[in-house]
């Protein structure tokens, strides 16, 4: 069958449609419908990755019409790879959310699987799309429904949140749009080859230039690079956990797929670190972004929050391995996409446990914790140790090719920024791990018995298997991440 | 001085969708109101649309209907030249973004009732007030 490229996308959006309409006839219908659309999604993906790995990039024509004049969904290696991470990940969280979303979204449980779907259609089709101006529509039904998810959340702040995030998603979109105009101004083509064909003859002109910082910073605010982030922390906090585990991991890290999309197919290696003198400044910049998460980072409070800004931290990461311009700085970057997506998966999962049973997740509401949940916090302690970088997990080796990339590049700031945050990352978590193991458990209605035993109280079986298998695959896909840099990441840079 | 007034004037369209979008953004900065912002985020968004419409324009070019392509006289016959007709792709494009910021939009009014609705204002600073009797976040 030729047409998974359009069902990986397509899928999902029929069962939003489904499963919007089944609210209608009967609620508990949509959640199998959801499952099976994102079940469709995720096979597809896996069999349109294993077919461009063997015979190389597919290009779909939407209803027949050629490129430049249709619009094409080209996949290739990259974009393959973070199809099936998009697809696998919605997948995944769907079977742990049944019961949170039950809890959290009291009766419109309905709406929400329809919002979700939606949701990872937009990630979905940003992934899969070769045109300039199909990624601004789609990157905006990504944005669109996270607004209406972060508001589904808590009750007193999430809106406010989510308005916020509304007013800085809404000016990161219109600048992309607006350098989509200058390129179009300039090369009279929207698909993303032909942009770049004609691109390679008008290098020096100051209408590119402007584009491409106008796409850039659009696309900047979207992923929360540092000093742009200021919407995320609070966005993620206050959403539903069920949408948060999956908006954490995803919602950036596609957005610096588009990034290193913008960087290698449409401008170009040569256009942006021959032509432009920028590279430098953004190191430097995604070096500040680093550090400035991981302080921030360390002075919060809550869990889930001190979580999101180490998605900024981590965001630093990938844009500056992808601008340090060498080969390994740029493997280092596609692999931290995949080790992040699950690393800050493993991480929400076993938040979302935690929310489960103690509905609130300040650090000092967390004693005892590895008594209480001892397999949750199993999951959660793996996911911290790969976020540290500690081999054989999977963010030891991105963190590795990152920071070779760096000293190739004479980047020396930028590979001791990777390493002080490490530490501080070291710190933070087990400063977590000392408050769950240490402190004693809150004595409840004034029980003084010190010889009671912890009663294991965990999260549903559904969210603690999706929780295990998540964190086991850190150790797998870090294992196995010399096969997919050989297999996936070298070929597509060559 | 001298040579920037005939720049000015001679695209001086570009400008005026500079000037609106510089008073959408100042608006959505600085404006303590929460509607306030919204009409700023919505003139932000139409001086990027009306960009787009004036890049597909053409002088002496009439609408991209092609003139009696439907048989009659000299279908097909005289040569089509592109010159003539405005670019219709620019304004296409504009529908689909202007159905994403009319969206946009009702997303963000429908979160303002449910702000209004939870805190009876739509003020910034009185709503940050609230926020902090509410207490420590949680």
């Amino acid at each position: 069958m030729d047409n998974y490229p359009a069902l990986i996308v397509i899928a999902p959006l029929l069962a939003a449609l489904l499963a919007g309409l089944a609210v209608w006839i009967k609620e508990r219908l949509s959640y199998p419908i959801a499952l099976m659309g994102l079940a469709v999604s995720t096979f597809s993906a896996f069999k349109v990755l294993m077919q461009v790995i063997d015979s190389g990039t597919i290009q779909y024509k939407m209803a027949g019409w050629t490129p430049p004049m249709g619009i094409e969904y080209r996949i290739d290696l990259l974009n393959a790879m973070v199809l099936l991470l998009v697809s696998s990940i919605a997948f995944l969280n769907l079977l742990a959310s049944y019961k949170s979303v039950e809890i959290e979204t009291n009766d419109r449980a309905g709406s929400f699987y329809t919002i979700y779907l939606l949701f990872v259609t937009g990630l979905l089709g940003v992934t899969a799309t070769g045109d300039l101006f199909n990624l601004y529509v789609l990157i905006e039904i990504t944005s669109l429904t996270s607004y209406a998810m972060v508001a589904l959340g808590d009750r007193d702040r999430g809106p406010l949140a989510s308005l916020n995030y509304v007013f800085i998603g809404v000016i990161g979109a219109s600048f992309y749009l607006l350098g989509v105009g200058y390129l179009y101004l300039k090369t009279g083509s929207l698909n993303m080859l032909d942009v770049a064909n004609i691109l390679s003859g008008i290098h020096g002109s100051s209408t590119v230039l402007v584009a491409f910082i106008l796409m850039m910073i659009g696309i900047w605010i979207k992923m929360a690079l540092f000093p742009m982030h200021v919407w995320l922390p609070n966005a993620y906090t206050y959403s539903p956990v069920a949408f948060a585990r999956i908006v954490a991991p995803l919602m950036t890290k596609v957005m610096v797929y588009v990034m290193i999309r913008l960087l290698i197919t449409v401008f170009g290696f040569d256009y942006v670190f021959e032509t432009l003198n920028l590279a430098d400044a953004v190191v430097w910049l995604a070096t500040i972004a680093v550090l400035a998460g991981g302080v921030m980072a360390l002075s919060q409070k809550n869990l889930k929050k001190m979580l999101t800004y180490i998605i900024v931290c981590e965001i630093g990461y990938m844009v500056g391995g992808a601008w340090l311009g060498n080969q390994l700085g740029m493997t280092g970057a596609i692999l931290h996409i995949l080790n992040d997506a699950l690393m800050t998966f493993a991480l929400f999962l076993a938040v979302g446990n935690m929310v489960y049973k103690l509905k609130t997740v300040d650090l000092i509401d967390l004693k005892g914790l590895f008594g209480k949940m001892p397999w949750t916090m199993a999951g959660f302690v793996l996911a911290a140790f790969s976020i540290i970088g500690v081999p054989p997990t999977c963010g030891f080796f991105s963190k590795w090719y990152l920071i070779l990339g760096a000293f190739e590049a004479g980047a020396y700031h930028f590979a001791g920024a990777l390493i002080i945050s490490s530490l501080i990352c070291a710190v933070l978590f087990f400063k977590v791990f000392e408050i769950c193991f240490f402190e004693p458990m809150p004595e409840e209605h004034g029980h003084v018995d010190s010889h009671s035993h912890v009663i294991i109280e965990e999260a549903p079986v559904s969210m603690l298997i999706v929780s295990g298998f998540v964190s086991l695959s850190l150790i797998v896909v870090g294992l196995y991440s010399g096969t997919i840099v050989n297999t996936i990441i070298l070929p597509f840079l060559k | 001085m001298t040579d920037l007034l005939p720049l000015i004037v001679a695209k001086y369209n570009y400008w005026l969708y500079v000037i609106l979008m510089m008073i959408g953004l100042y608006a959505m900065i600085a404006k303590n109101n929460l509607i306030k912002k919204l009409v700023g985020m919505n003139i932000f968004q139409t001086a990027i649309i009306l960009f787009y419409v004036s890049i597909g324009y053409k002088t002496d070019a009439t609408i991209p209907i092609i003139q009696n392509a439907h048989g009659g006289q000299g279908a097909h016959s005289a040569a089509i030249h592109a010159a003539d007709y405005i670019n219709p792709l620019p304004h296409v494009l504009m529908l689909t973004a202007i159905v994403v910021s009319v969206a946009t939009f009702g997303v963000a009014m429908a979160l303002a009732v449910r702000i209004y609705q939870r805190y009876q204002t739509l003020e910034e600073d009185e709503l940050r007030m609230r926020l902090a009797d509410i207490g420590p976040e949680k």
